[in-house]
């Protein structure tokens, strides 16, 4: 294993009832890797990435991040969440706090850092996703687009070492998927780590070091962008991805 | 008909004359009864959100599968206690609930436990409106959308910080309604408590028909403060909703970059000033 590792999952296994949604996922995720897991709807990408964050109890396997099995009982999730940010399709912004104070709030709160120093830091990242205009406007009053870039911004903001994206522009107008998705190409060349679920093969093709192909809670085929898009080898990957060289 | 009118408006002139009488009497009593009412009905309230706030929180704790037995046990049992104490305090009647800590504390401890008559009314109120509002915390955690839970756990908060930083503050703008419903409710109701003897606006009304048998007229005296009372408290708690709100518009800083849709200065958020209405 090279250094670089930050996050390993093994023999994965997750079951919703007597619903097995997720078999057996082995994959390793290094440092700077850019990775999109992409696949039909119920194919298991979401409950995955859900996993890595904890947010879904997994059933049996491991997650091992930084050699600690982050499942072990003495591992508190919360400590572990403030390093692994994550962005949600339905932006999950706080109501009750402005754009500003909802980029605040977790470094006041789980950082323990004072107010101006994260005041500072959040403006800094709002103004890398373009929106420090709107630092006062409530999460009601921005499009969708605006309200993912803040997102974007409040995860940054904690400064974590690895971002998981679960469809960031699903739930987005298409004349503003583009700024989010702009966002996430500029992050990507700055080295961060990701892992990106999306339907949106152009970035998956284009931005990402990795792809993988997930079907029916298997990873069924991964590899680089130009291997899975130029010569995919099974025939699953072949006919997810004809379908969309269909609509575009 | 015509005579008829004559003799109503004398009952008018003579109700009248009775109100001004007994104003001239009494009229220190009455005002003291309504503020010792409202004081009781305020704090109290407040008092019973506090507990309210507190039992909501303990009921919507959870745990995992991989939890310590232990932590399972205790947060089952807490529950427990806060489902009987709601079930008990809602289930009985308030004049009963003050009955038994007034007089019922003394008989059972041999006059160690036993509470004046003013502790025991704030006690009674207040632990009786914590149970129905420790239901209605408990509607409104639950009507906040699951994704701001995660939200803030994605970020590293842990449950009291997601509660008090992000659940709660939204819980309680929803809540104020409720809240106004059981301040006034209380205003009404804490006259029930003349069975201990608090002196309290009902208690000014009995004290006063007792010597004079005006029971008419005090009560449209009576009736006239406790309306005076609840319709102020409610004006004053749709003040509050108004202000939590907050500004309907925001001003820019700059100009958004990346944005197509530019020149957006005062973005209306369609709620209306229901307030001003």
């Amino acid at each position: 294993m090279s250094d670089n590792v930050i996050l390993q999952v093994e023999h994965l296994s997750k079951d919703f009832g007597s619903n097995r949604v997720l078999k057996d996922i082995d994959f390793t995720v290094s440092q700077g890797e850019v990775i999109s897991i992409i696949g039909a709807s119920g194919s298991g990408k979401s409950t995955l990435l859900r996993c890595i964050n904890l947010l879904e109890t997994p059933t049996s396997g491991a997650i091992i991040y930084h050699g600690q099995n982050i499942l072990d009982r003495s591992v508190k999730p919360p400590k572990y969440r403030s390093k692994v940010g994550m962005v949600f399709q339905s932006f999950n912004l706080f109501n009750n706090m402005n754009v500003l104070k909802n980029c605040i709030v977790g470094q006041t709160t789980v950082l323990g850092k004072n107010k101006e120093e994260a005041k500072e830091n959040a403006l800094k990242y709002l103004s890398n996703v373009g929106m420090d205009a709107y630092v006062k406007a409530k999460p009601k009053q921005l499009s969708g687009g605006q309200k993912q870039r803040v997102a974007i911004a409040r995860a940054l903001a904690m400064e974590p070492e690895m971002l998981l994206f679960d469809e960031p522009t699903s739930a987005l107008d298409p004349e503003t998927v583009g700024e989010v998705l702009s966002v996430m190409k500029t992050l990507a060349e700055s080295g961060m780590t990701m892992i990106v679920v999306t339907h949106e093969m152009a970035f998956a093709k284009d931005v990402s070091t990795r792809v993988i192909y997930m079907s029916d809670g298997v990873i069924c085929e991964e590899g680089t962008p130009e291997q899975i898009f130029g010569d995919p080898q099974k025939e699953e990957t072949k006919s997810f991805l004809s379908r969309f060289r269909n609509t575009n | 008909m015509g005579s008829e009118t004559t003799q109503f408006s004398d009952i008018i002139t003579k109700l009248f004359s009775d109100i001004g009488k007994l104003w001239q009497d009494a009229a220190p009593q009455y005002l003291k009864g309504a503020g010792d009412t409202l004081l009781l009905a305020v704090i109290a309230t407040a008092v019973g959100c506090l507990i309210g706030l507190f039992c909501g929180i303990l009921q919507t704790l959870s745990y995992s599968k991989n939890d310590f037995w232990l932590k399972k046990a205790v947060i089952n049992v807490v529950k427990a206690v806060v489902r009987i104490y709601v079930e008990v305090f809602r289930g009985t009647p308030m004049i009963l609930q003050a009955v038994f800590i007034f007089f019922g504390l003394p008989y059972l401890t041999a006059n160690a436990l036993r509470f004046d008559v003013i502790t025991a009314a704030y006690i009674v109120v207040s632990i009786n409106t914590g149970a129905y509002m420790a239901e209605t915390v408990r509607g409104g955690i639950l009507s906040i959308d699951k994704g701001q839970t995660e939200g803030a756990m994605a970020i590293g908060m842990n449950h009291f910080q997601t509660m008090v930083k992000v659940i709660l503050p939204q819980t309680l703008r929803n809540i104020i309604p409720q809240i106004g419903n059981n301040l006034i409710i209380n205003i009404k109701d804490t006259s029930v408590m003349f069975i201990i003897g608090y002196a309290e606006l009902f208690a000014a009304h009995k004290s006063y028909v007792g010597a004079t048998y005006l029971y008419f007229p005090s009560a449209v005296v009576t009736m006239i403060m406790y309306l005076i009372m609840t319709t102020v408290c409610s004006l004053l708690l749709r003040l509050w909703e108004h202000l939590m709100d907050g500004p309907e518009n925001f001003n820019l800083a700059t100009t958004d970059s990346l944005a197509l849709t530019s020149g957006m200065n005062n973005f209306p958020t369609g709620r209306k000033k229901r307030w001003a209405r």
